[in-house]
């Protein structure tokens, strides 16, 4: 039964009629027409559909968007200020972290998550922190050279 | 809501005027429609003159110069995240002396590029690179033919910066204003000289790749993301397992849950159609719980696999033959026999794959990420007994396949839902587990190496016998290949249409041995199949270079030197010696709780070389082993991008690093049960070894593919890196590690 809900995306307040129970992940790409955050598994298994919420990086494709009422939402289009990339967006695209590209957005959620809560992390503290995303092309090396490389930057 | 991007008003009248506007298409589909939001989106360039692909020997097949002063290249192979797109703009822009931030690329649409068959088996940058650099070439010899003669000079005079010819009186004119906004009417004769890569400036410069920037937006790029106005949404409920077949279902329980717009049932073929994405998966899970299936159970289960593999009947092909090799094998001062098995595995693509399909009519447009374009239109045609010239398929990027997915299926299930609602953009994605049980997986092989060598320790003779079912079922122009073809009322039967000879690439050693013989059994295995990155090269290397080290230990040799030594192709020799020197392979610590594994191959005996070591390290309490680290060199010939090939390299470790060491599926009598991630788990983060790639670049021989490359040799690697920490021998993949005998360390 749709109810109304309002959610805080992006810096924007939206009220809209929406089943209570479906997940985030439906909303943001139907309702909000974004492509960050993606299907992957429905089961929070692989990472694919993470968005920021309160700083922390969620998974949305099983969770209700119900629950995400009152908190802050961020999605992988909602980094960029003023036409400017995050850093690390701009990390990723500097070391062309990229192969197919599915898993970016939790890659770059993940690490954005990461470094608001620890600014200098180590290479394992990196590798926990991406290790609740699936990457298939084997990315991975260069994931943890751009979070460093964002790291570096946001410190300096 | 946005309207779509439509031409402007001269384009559209320029259409008119090359009379090769394809009837009834709406040529700019593929914009990237956006229901709501969307305020960051860069539209799609649209400057690129359109029409209908006509003649590979056209140069306007393949190069395209507009009215903006720009380029557009197009090509029949498809971006499938391997960074072909900026690879072809680099060899183009190169021969034409045009900046690559004025070119753009059309990749793999039935309406404009040419036929390039599949984008596969790494032939992007031999096949399509070349028709590209052979175009452009003819297109700068026929735009620099076109100023001479205006400036009644010869061409050879003639200079050529950022796209403005120059002549040495200083007289210049750009392509675009000689062109005058009309098409390059030449074709590729043959005529023209591409450049001496000594003189190149774009080729082999690790340009950027433009989709990475959209991505990291978080901009639409995958088939996934297009939206179309009114577009609905729709899942298929598969069978539970291969041949089981729909008894019965309720389908006006379904019919009436809100937003459910129609509900389809073909024999065994069953979707649901909604207007939210939501409600098509709420639906879909309602209907699975109301359908009755009359089971059909698999024969041959996991525990009786290599039995069945072994004693599958019939001739084998001969594919090498050296008559009385046994003999030579017995005689022999040191002889040794081992058998190796490769599972079944899975591309197991991140996104489950998807398609949007619409029927307006009686045209058919399919957006896909299929890897060939053109063979899904032909099997669409058999599918639907409709003329190919009546269907449109629009290649858009999908999550990383590495092969056959689901992608070709999820097409053709699309356009069968779409058929039933005329006019409606239909959007189909599967959900992970139609993934992982119906996508056709990597196949299992069995492989039987002998060997013998002489007193010295050089091998005299290898004899090999390979078992192994298909490693392509791809879509061919027959239905049958669609998985739910095979279940629809009047159902397309499917018929594998002969093994083919990736079962056996690079099954014969490229050492120097005097004595080879390699037999092939085809087998038809219980679990669906088709090509996986590196088909039957990924098993035969492994066997193969493991098999290798075997010997090398039995005789005593170094097994980096011993490689070397026996083999002639210098550039073979090449990647191996700079492996030892980039990886100090002489300086290694070896200690009781390490070690370390070569191995070497040049994929399908002709293509790239790559060799790679593999450092494990061991936990002996734990009983566990780590891949600590993996080391790779590789010669693919003139290299384009060096930073794409290196990705791709280092992918390629990784990826058959998880394949070599976790990955096997798993079923039971009732079908498959690696359904997910957990049932079947692949490498992540915290267990991914560090990777160092280097290049050996030959800017004086021709590019070669190199996505494939790695997978063979860094599954032998690992298996000889775990023999080295441990003296366990792993002949059966994945290398789990309580295959180890611990106790015997």
């Amino acid at each position: 039964m749709s109810q109304d809900i309002t959610l805080h995306v992006n810096g924007e307040t939206h009220t809209f009629s929406a089943d209570p129970e479906e997940p985030l992940l439906y909303i943001l790409r139907e309702e909000f027409a974004l492509n960050g955050a993606k299907y992957g598994c429905g089961l929070h298994q692989c990472g694919a559909c993470m968005v920021i919420s309160d700083s922390n990086a969620e998974f949305t494709c099983l969770r209700s968007c119900s629950s995400f009422e009152g908190t802050k939402i961020i999605t992988l289009e909602g980094l960029a200020k003023n036409g400017e990339l995050h850093p690390v967006q701009q990390a990723f695209l500097d070391t062309q972290a990229a192969q197919c590209g599915y898993c970016l957005n939790g890659m770059i959620i993940s690490a954005v998550a990461l470094l608001e809560t620890t600014p200098q992390p180590t290479e394992s503290e990196i590798r926990e922190a991406l290790n609740q995303v699936i990457c298939r092309c084997g990315t991975h090396s260069r994931f943890i050279k751009a979070v460093k490389m964002a790291s570096e930057k946001l410190n300096s | 809501m946005k309207d779509p991007q439509f031409l402007d008003s001269s384009r559209r009248s320029f259409l008119k005027t090359t009379g090769h506007l394809m009837i009834g298409f709406n040529l700019l589909p593929l914009a990237f429609c956006q229901t709501k939001g969307a305020t960051n989106e860069v539209p799609p360039y649209s400057g690129t003159p359109l029409r209908p692909h006509i003649d590979n020997k056209l140069i306007d097949s393949w190069i395209r110069l507009d009215a903006q002063g720009h380029l557009t290249v197009l090509s029949g192979k498809q971006e499938l995240g391997q960074g072909i797109k900026i690879a072809l703009i680099q060899i183009a822009t190169e021969e034409l002396d045009i900046s690559p931030d004025r070119c753009h690329i059309i990749n793999s649409d039935t309406g404009q590029t040419a036929n390039e068959g599949f984008t596969a088996g790494s032939n992007s940058v031999e096949g399509s690179g070349k028709a590209i650099r052979n175009a452009a070439a003819e297109a700068r010899l026929y735009l620099l033919k076109l100023a001479a003669q205006k400036w009644n000079l010869s061409p050879a005079a003639l200079s050529v910066e950022n796209g403005t010819i120059k002549s040495p009186s200083g007289n210049e004119i750009s392509y675009w204003k000689l062109l005058e906004g009309k098409f390059i009417e030449g074709t590729v004769t043959g005529e023209a000289i591409p450049k001496d890569p000594k003189n190149y400036i774009y080729v082999g410069r690790s340009l950027k790749r433009d989709d990475i920037h959209k991505m990291v937006m978080g901009q639409s790029h995958f088939v996934h993301d297009l939206r179309m106005p009114g577009m609905l949404h729709a899942r298929v409920i598969h069978p539970p397992s291969y041949q089981d077949k729909l008894v019965s279902v309720d389908l006006a329980e379904v019919n009436a849950i809100p937003g459910v717009v129609k509900v389809i049932r073909n024999g065994s073929f069953l979707a649901v159609v909604a207007e939210r994405e939501y409600q098509a998966i709420k639906a879909a899970t309602k209907l699975t719980s109301l359908t009755v299936w009359r089971k059909s159970q698999i024969d041959i289960l996991p525990g009786k696999l290599i039995e069945s593999i072994k004693t599958s009947s019939g001739d084998p092909e001969q594919v090498k033959v050296y008559p009385g090799i046994e003999e030579v094998i017995s005689k022999a001062a040191i002889n040794h026999q081992a058998e190796y098995f490769r599972p079944y595995q899975m591309h197991a693509s991140m996104g489950p794959s998807c398609a949007v399909a619409i029927w307006e009519e009686n045209l058919l447009t399919v957006w896909t990420a299929t890897q060939g374009v053109y063979p899904v239109r032909a099997t669409l045609a058999d599918l639907f007994s409709l003329d190919e010239e009546k269907i449109r398929c629009i290649g858009v990027p999908g999550s990383g396949c590495y092969g056959q997915n689901g992608a070709d299926d999820v097409s053709g299930e699309a356009a069968l839902i779409a058929k039933e609602l005329p006019g409606k953009h239909i959007r189909l994605q599967w959900m992970r587990e139609d993934e992982n049980k119906w996508e056709p997986y990597g196949t299992t092989m069995a492989f039987q190496l002998s060997a013998g060598m002489d007193s010295e320790g050089k091998i005299i003779a290898w004899n090999t016998t390979v078992w192994s079912d298909s490693h392509s079922t791809r879509p061919n122009g027959r239905a049958s290949s669609f998985v739910s073809a095979q279940h629809l009322e009047t159902p397309f039967e499917f018929s594998k249409g002969g093994f083919s000879a990736g079962s056996y690439r690079n099954g014969i050693p490229e050492y120097s041995i005097a004595a080879k013989q390699l037999h092939l059994y085809n087998y038809s295995g219980p679990l669906r199949v088709s090509s996986l990155r590196g088909l039957g090269a990924y098993g035969n290397t492994f066997a193969m270079e493991s098999f290798l080290d075997e010997l090398i230990h039995k005789s005593g040799g170094d097994p980096l030197d011993f490689r070397i030594k026996n083999l002639e192709d210098p550039r073979a020799k090449a990647v191996l010696e700079k492996l030892g020197e980039k990886s100090g392979w002489k300086s290694r610590q070896k200690t009781a709780n390490n070690g370390f594994g070569i191995a070497y191959s040049r994929y399908k005996n002709s293509t790239s070389y790559f060799a790679v070591l593999a450092e494990v390290e061991i936990n002996k309490t734990a009983k566990r082993y780590r891949l600590k680290k993996l080391t790779g060199v590789i010669d693919s010939g003139l290299v384009i991008n060096p930073d794409g090939l290196i990705n791709q390299t280092e992918g390629g470790m990784i990826q058959s690093a998880s394949w070599s060491m976790m990955e096997e599926v798993k079923y039971d009598q009732n079908g498959i049960t690696s359904v997910d991630w957990i049932s079947y788990p692949i490498l992540r983060m915290i267990d991914v070894p560090e990777v160092e790639v280097y290049i050996i670049d030959r800017p004086d021989t021709p590019p070669m593919g190199a996505g494939e490359a790695a997978m063979g040799p860094v599954s032998a690697a690992i298996a000889n890196a775990i023999f080295d920490a441990t003296g366990s021998r792993i002949r059966g993949l994945p290398l789990k590690a309580e295959k180890i005998e611990w106790e015997k360390i």
